[in-house]
């Protein structure tokens, strides 16, 4: 063959070879209409005579060929017809290699292609599914819109094959078919809708794909599904996993309320709940507000965990973008093992993850702090690595650990990697900024710097000196001077350009030196870098204001050079400083302001993280790699506000089965006496039967669980919190579940409200089902060594609104708007088989609608009685802690905002058994930021107590917004006595005194018991002599 | 315009198309899943190639005007995937090492001969493992089924009976809830093998002391067992394993609840489970470095001398040592006499590497020798570092050790064996 004509046929672009095939197919006569290609052609001849003969063999070697050529880029279109006549081969490989080559080229020769359609028609029909699927997808990838309704067809029919792995194809061909005709987009959802319902795993994965590329927006095909996907996640194949949880992390955005949002209006809604007592309507307006986890907000938190392990980078990165966009804010914290795992793997995958990491670091250090060392750089990572690590490191560092770091970027900035030495300088810039009790040490080392051999280095640690003496400019003189010496010898611009710039801006500082500099850079003005002949003239200009005497004339030269410049940004510069410093008769008012215009006070820049403005974008995603919104990149929504409907999410087929009234809305809004039991029992219904209906592997793994719990919780007797001394962390889920129905169920019983003796089998899962909500933070405030004081608060918080809600409904249930209610979320009391019989009694009694025969007290104890209070419940096991009635909405000031430069806190008194120890007082301080700052650190410092009086500290608080608030909550052992607490509040830069003094009333503790009891008591109590107390009915 | 707005967004998602690209810059190869792209896209690739001058400094992830490369670099190739839409790009970078790794698998290495020895094969196991774009089969044992692995014996056989390295049932994983094992699986010794294989990184600073420390590990089996057995893992000390990641067929309850390794597992070799220990326990370091590297001032040598000894070896001989350094640019030779092993240094990339061999306590090996400068630079700022490898057998520096291996499910007794290995990862230290 001639070797330009070959070069000829492979240069030739998709297109025109397109047409010449098309035309030599229909002429059917090639080598007389293109004789140039004779001698190719005769090589494609013997292809063509190859497939033609009747050997496999020989036709499989030609199709190989022809394999061959399309993997180089060659062109192999004129071969169609002969290579489309083999697709009802009964060889497979051949059929194989043929539908690569249909692939390839169908496009192109649509006509031809339609050639081959019967075969797929029949092949779909066929009683191998492999061949069925194969059938399917190369009919699906022959883009040639004449066979869109056929294709329609195909897939309408594989939709519904009994094998899943046709179903799955049936998936992938949606997406193709949708590319090719989105007219038919209609059509493609109703079949997606239906591949949606499927409960094959293999299915799930390529359905979810399909939903995201036709119709991400069509929401609401996702609700009745969103348990099933849940269930299945873990089962699905990897891929799968990595687009399903993508796409249930922008469902979850839209379908519930933030889990984040409980710091900032905590305290609102306390007041507007305390309230509540004078003014119902309002409490009941805001009360949905207090925040409570939909249980389907957990499952998927909690079904996605296990996949944290997956060896799949992709998934572990999906679960981790999961867990920071729509986890509370306290269980993040888990993903960073998983990430720092990931960085073990290869550069690609390092890349990516460091660059996710380095965004959550800007949030978040504490996250990330434990792995520190991780980050360090090794000499022989590339650089992207390296600068990605530095970057990280330096979000990292804070005052603890700024002198490791510092010592560690000493050995960085001697690399001989002088892109990452310059980075690396660029870095201690910043951490000096940052962390202020550095920033004399890193000055110091940047101006040792500046004796570097290398000039980059040299030229970064003048920039980065300038930035940071631009901060504090008063006592450094000299090292103006150090650095005006280098003018001489640093050649690279945007040194130099800075340099001049400091002389400038500190020209009175430096009067000998200035116009010194001033002189020699005139001299060498022509020659100068344009950054530098900018800077030039401005220091000419702010010399000329201050010291006109020696520079007037030097200035007028530079001037004049300036106006002849090549670059116009420097001509017009000239003429604005003309104008305005060199005093002529049409010089306006501006040239009486010239000095303040040239030497006004600059703000110092902030030395920001690149990866500052990338928090926006979805983590894990190419738009947030890119840091630009990538084609098809779907913004994460905002939390809603209010939550749309969660009974959306409830199957109803199986819940009409097993005969629960669906919840209607009608139902809801009758405040009838049931209204809480029966309804968590159609969700919890809805719930469990979701499970069943996805009867694989985990899924029923966890029906078992549901299954146990309740068991479990039926049968235990169950006021033993023994799970108390195990390491909440790592019991699995199942245990958490278990102990949290059980400790719940305590509660329940204490709190021994509402009782509802109709199904105890709804009642045990309905107590999993609410545990479900609270698993982990729940366990974790059970332990008390849990030193993460975010969860505590959580927890505590939780606590406090789950009473809260309680609260109103033993007052009056007619209060209740139940549309805001949400039924399944909020833990509501119910009486345990648990409980001692003569309880039961009373509490079957206690219904709230019929005039109750058993009075509910609320009889305030002395917390100081401690020991009586023990002898109580030597005497009777029914007396319990319960809810206070009335929690005061008064707050104390504990700091005012004057005083507290910025910093007000306010405390009161929950009136509830403090967690961290049963003698002490639970307090609960909120912080609030009115500055327009971050205040960082926030803890208690020195403590003055009166003997034996003891206080547990909240922990830290590594930073407040502005504006921000933050409630916290810690106990106080007063020993009985209103002495007061004295103890120090710091912050990073101060320590107020201040006090807290509590009103007697406030060291009693809320209990209920029966009035029969009651009286039992009074009768100890009274033999005690002890001080009067108060007793409250309702 | 609706139509309009809709074929704009309507682009297809995932992958798009590959090319492999050696070193010196051939597109070797190309597949496309849907329409071609062309060629030319790859020119971006070439520019961010030069700019990057070093080819671990490519950057993964490319913005061109109309596609989005995302590249990984493996074996001296360039497997670089054209995308059109958002997509999470670890999704893609996985993947793209999953046919690497597949290559690997099917011909032994993963290199541009091998690739266009076996085009075909090539071919045919991309059209397996995705479609439209989108991850079809990408486990071993799945695509094994699919497509027969290239051996002499059979490519033979295919040529005289006509029969094909194609499989024309449907794998049977492929449906099953154990995706990543074939059935009917027959072998007339039945063997599981595990490999304890654990990495020390580390960083050493110049005076010896350890800045940064910490274990990682892997298990690797090789099980050759018939049937579907049910294999459970256990050991001594499972506390010890911080963070673990799980190959899929290991069911992860049983792991939380009794720290049991519970599975049914692929057939052939695989990787089991990667695991870091806890970063609190100290790390042993096996080896320690004196080192005197000078440069002297305004001259054109330097010194160079290395010795290497034992330290925490728990008893066990420390073996297959290396020193890799990459000296500083103005070295020009160097002129050394090692005692033990033999060295190279490649003048051009500026490596020395010192192939030591084994550690013996009575004579501590030992590289010196002096360093030849170009005449007229100035003298480096930083000693450069030294990495080091070298493994123990024997051993797994962490202490984990395997308890017992039971098998369920079936009736044969399987022979069970158990190694372990230290080796160094990334083990530097600082002159």
């Amino acid at each position: 063959m001639s070797s330009n004509s070959f070069a000829y046929s492979e240069q030739s672009g998709g297109g025109e070879a397109t047409e010449l095939g098309q035309e030599a197919t229909s002429t059917i006569s090639p080598s007389g209409a293109f004789g140039l290609f004779s001698s190719d052609l005769k090589k494609n001849e013997d292809l063509k005579q190859m497939l033609e003969s009747n050997k496999d063999s020989a036709k499989l070697d030609a199709m190989k060929r022809i394999v061959g050529m399309i993997a180089k880029g060659k062109n192999a279109s004129e071969l169609f017809p002969a290579v489309v006549k083999n697709v009802a081969s009964k060889n497979i490989e051949i059929k194989k290699l043929v539908y690569v080559y249909l692939v390839r080229y169908a496009e192109e020769q649509q006509d031809l292609a339609l050639l081959s359609i019967s075969t797929f028609q029949r092949a779909l029909k066929d009683p191998n599914q492999l061949i069925r699927a194969s059938a399917l997808r190369v009919l699906s990838s022959i883009r040639v819109p004449i066979i869109v309704p056929i294709m329609m067809l195909a897939i309408k029919e594989a939709s519904a094959d009994l094998s899943p792995y046709v179903r799955k194809n049936a998936a992938h061909a949606i997406q193709k078919l949708y590319s090719l005709d989105p007219e038919q987009k209609e059509m493609l959802i109703e079949v997606i809708e239906k591949l949606l319902k499927d409960k094959s795993t293999l299915v799930a994965g390529s359905v979810v794909m399909a939903f995201e590329e036709v119709c991400p927006d069509r929401i609401d095909l996702i609700h009745k599904n969103y348990r099933k996907l849940c269930n299945l996640l873990v089962d699905v194949e990897e891929w799968g996993q990595v687009v399903i949880i993508h796409m249930l992390t922008r469902y979850a955005r839209t379908q519930f309320v933030s889990p984040w949002k409980e710091e900032d209006g905590l305290e609102d809604d306390e007041k507007n709940f305390y309230d509540s007592d004078d003014d119902q309507k309002e409490k009941t307006d805001k009360r949905k507000k207090s925040y409570t986890m939909d249980p389907d907000h957990r499952l998927l938190i909690r079904n996605t965990k296990p996949l944290l392990q997956s060896r799949n980078a992709a998934v572990v990165m999906a679960v981790a973008q999961l867990y920071w966009h729509i986890s509370p804010k306290s269980e993040v914290g888990i993903i960073s093992k998983s990430l720092v795992r990931l960085l073990r793997s290869n550069r690609e995958v390092q890349y990516i993850v460091l660059q996710n990491i380095a965004t959550m670091s800007i949030q978040r250090k504490g996250m990330f702090e434990p792995y520190l060392k991780s980050f360090y750089v090794r000499s022989t990572d590339p650089t992207m690595i390296k600068t990605l690590k530095l970057e990280i490191l330096t979000n990292l560092a804070n005052e603890a650990n700024i002198s490791t770091l510092l010592r560690e970027f000493q050995t960085y900035v001697k690399s001989q990697d002088k892109e990452f030495a310059a980075a690396t300088i660029q870095t201690i810039g910043r951490c000096a900024t940052n962390i202020s009790e550095v920033t004399d040490t890193c000055l110091n080392g940047l101006v040792c710097l500046l004796s570097n051999r290398d000039e980059i280095v040299v030229a970064e640690s003048v920039v980065v000196i300038k930035k940071l003496l631009q901060m504090q400019p008063a006592q450094h003189g000299e090292i103006i001077k150090h650095m005006a010496k280098l003018l001489d010898s640093i050649t690279v611009p945007v040194a130099r350009a800075s340099i001049l710039w400091l002389i400038g801006e500190n020209c009175e500082r430096v009067p000998k030196i200035a116009p010194d500099v001033l002189r020699k850079m005139a001299k060498g003005f022509t020659s100068e870098d344009d950054l530098v002949k900018l800077q030039i003239l401005n220091l000419g200009a702010k010399l000329y204001l201050t010291n006109s005497k020696q520079t007037k004339l030097l200035t007028q030269y530079i001037l004049n050079l300036g106006k002849y410049d090549q670059n116009y940004d420097i001509r017009d510069r000239t003429r604005f400083i003309r104008q305005l410093i060199v005093p002529n008769e049409k010089s306006g008012a501006l040239s009486k302001y010239a000095k303040k215009i040239f030497l006004a006070q600059k703000p110092a820049p902030l030395l920001e993280s690149p990866f500052k403005d990338r928090d926006h974008f979805q983590l894990g995603t190419l738009s947030h790699t890119l840091n630009t919104k990538a084609t098809g990149y779907l913004e994460l929504s905002n939390w809603p506000e209010v939550a749309p409907d969660p009974s959306v999410r409830n199957v109803e087929v199986i819940e009409l089965a097993k005969e629960w009234t669906p919840a209607g809305k009608a139902k809801k809004e009758n405040p009838a006496k049931k209204f809480y039991s029966e309804s968590e029992e159609e969700e919890d219904s809805s719930d469990s039967s979701s499970d069943s209906d996805s009867e694989s592997g985990s899924a029923s793994g966890e029906q078992e669980e549901e299954g146990d719990s309740s068991d479990d919780s039926s049968e235990d007797s169950s006021s033993e919190h023994k799970s108390d001394s195990e390491s909440a962390s790592e019991v699995g889920n199942k245990r958490t579940a278990k102990r949290n129905s059980k400790s719940k169920r305590k509660r329940d019983s204490e709190d021994g409200e509402n009782e509802n003796e109709k199904s105890k089998t709804s009642d045990s899962s309905n107590a999993d089902s609410s545990s479900i909500e609270e698993s982990s933070s729940d366990s974790e405030s059970e332990s008390e060594s849990e030193s993460e004081s975010e969860s505590r608060k959580v927890t505590k918080e939780k606590e406090k609104k789950t009473k809260q809600n309680i609260n109103p409904l033993t007052k009056d249930v007619s209060l209740l708007d139940l549309d805001d209610f949400n039924p399944v979320s909020t833990p509501v009391a119910l009486p345990t088989p648990a409980l001692s019989p003569s309880l039961i009694a009373d509490l079957e009694g206690l219904n709230l609608s019929t005039t109750s025969s058993v009075i509910t007290k609320e009889v305030r104890l002395k917390t100081s009685e401690e020991k009586s209070r023990k002898i109580f419940k030597d005497y009777n096991p029914h007396i319990m802690v319960s809810t206070p009635v009335f929690v005061p909405v008064k707050t104390h000031v504990l700091l005012h905002r004057m005083s507290g430069k910025g910093l007000a806190a306010h405390y009161f008194f929950p009136r509830q058994p403090c967690i961290f120890g049963d003698k002490m007082v639970s307090v609960q301080i909120t912080l609030n930021n009115t500055t327009d700052r971050k205040i960082e650190n926030i803890h208690i410092g020195g403590k003055r107590l009166p003997v034996g009086m003891q206080m547990h500290v909240f922990n830290t608080i590594e930073s407040l917004e502005p504006e921000g608030s933050i409630t916290v909550s810690m106990g106080i052992d007063f020993c009985d006595s209103t002495q007061t607490a004295s103890f120090q509040l710091c912050t990073k830069d101060d320590c107020f005194n201040v006090n807290i003094q509590p009103p007697v009333g406030e060291l009693l503790l809320p209990v209920a018991m029966s009035e029969k009891d009651f009286k039992k008591e009074q009768a100890c109590l009274s033999a005690l002599h002890l001080p009067a107390q108060q007793t409250q009915e309702c | 315009m609706y139509t309009k707005l809709f074929k704009l967004f309507s682009l297809q998602k995932m992958i798009h198309s590959l090319f492999l690209i050696n070193c010196s810059g051939d597109i070797f190869l190309e597949k496309h899943w849907k329409s071609v792209v062309s060629q030319s896209v790859c020119d971006y690739f070439f520019e961010a190639q030069e700019k990057a001058a070093d080819v671990e400094n490519v950057p993964p992830v490319i913005s061109t005007p109309h596609h989005y490369l995302i590249s990984i670099y493996r074996d001296k190739l360039f497997f670089v995937s054209v995308i059109q839409t958002e997509v999470p790009p670890l999704f893609v970078i996985e993947f793209l090492h999953r046919v690497a790794d597949t290559f690997q698998d099917y011909f032994g290495e993963c290199s541009e001969a091998a690739i266009k020895d076996n085009v075909v094969i090539v071919y045919e196991l991309l059209e397996e493992m995705l479609d439209n774009g989108f991850p079809l089969a990408t486990e071993s044992n799945i695509l094994k089924e699919l497509i027969k692995p290239p051996t002499i014996l059979r490519s033979v056989v295919n040529s005289i009976t006509g029969s094909s390295n194609v499989g024309d049932t449907l794998p049977t994983g492929q449906l099953s809830n154990i995706p990543w094992r074939r059935a009917g699986v027959k072998y007339t010794n039945n063997e599981a093998y595990f490999d304890v294989v654990e990495e020390i990184d580390a960083i050493i600073d110049k005076s010896g002391s350890t800045v940064f420390a910490e274990i990682q590990g892997v298990i690797d089996a090789c099980i050759k067992l018939s049937g579907m057995p049910d294999l459970s893992l256990s050991f001594m000390n499972p506390r010890l394993l911080d963070d673990v990641s799980f190959h899929p067929c290991i069911r992860f309850k049983r792991w939380e609840s009794e720290r049991v390794l519970s599975f049914i597992p692929p057939d052939g070799n695989f990787r089991l489970i990667s695991y870091r220990v806890s970063s609190q326990n100290l790390v042993a370091i096996p080896v320690y470095v004196k080192h005197c590297i000078s440069f002297k001032e305004n001259s054109s040598c330097g010194r160079f001398d290395i010795t290497i000894g034992p330290k925490q070896n728990m008893g066990k001989t420390i073996e297959g040592i290396t020193v890799t350094v990459h000296m500083p640019k103005v070295v020009l030779n160097m002129n050394l006499t090692p005692t033990q092993g033999s060295y190279t240094f490649d003048p051009v990339t500026k490596v020395l590497t010192w192939d030591v061999g084994k550690i013996t306590p009575q004579k501590l090996p030992s590289l010196k020798g002096l360093v030849n400068l170009q005449s007229g630079a100035p003298k480096p700022e930083e000693n450069p570092s030294l990495n080091i490898q070298f493994k123990i057998q024997q051993l797994a520096i962490s202490g984990l050790k395997v308890n017992r291996l039971d098998m369920y499910g079936e009736k044969y007794k399987p022979f069970k064996g158990v190694k372990y290995v230290t080796k160094a990862g990334k083990f530097q230290v600082r002159t």
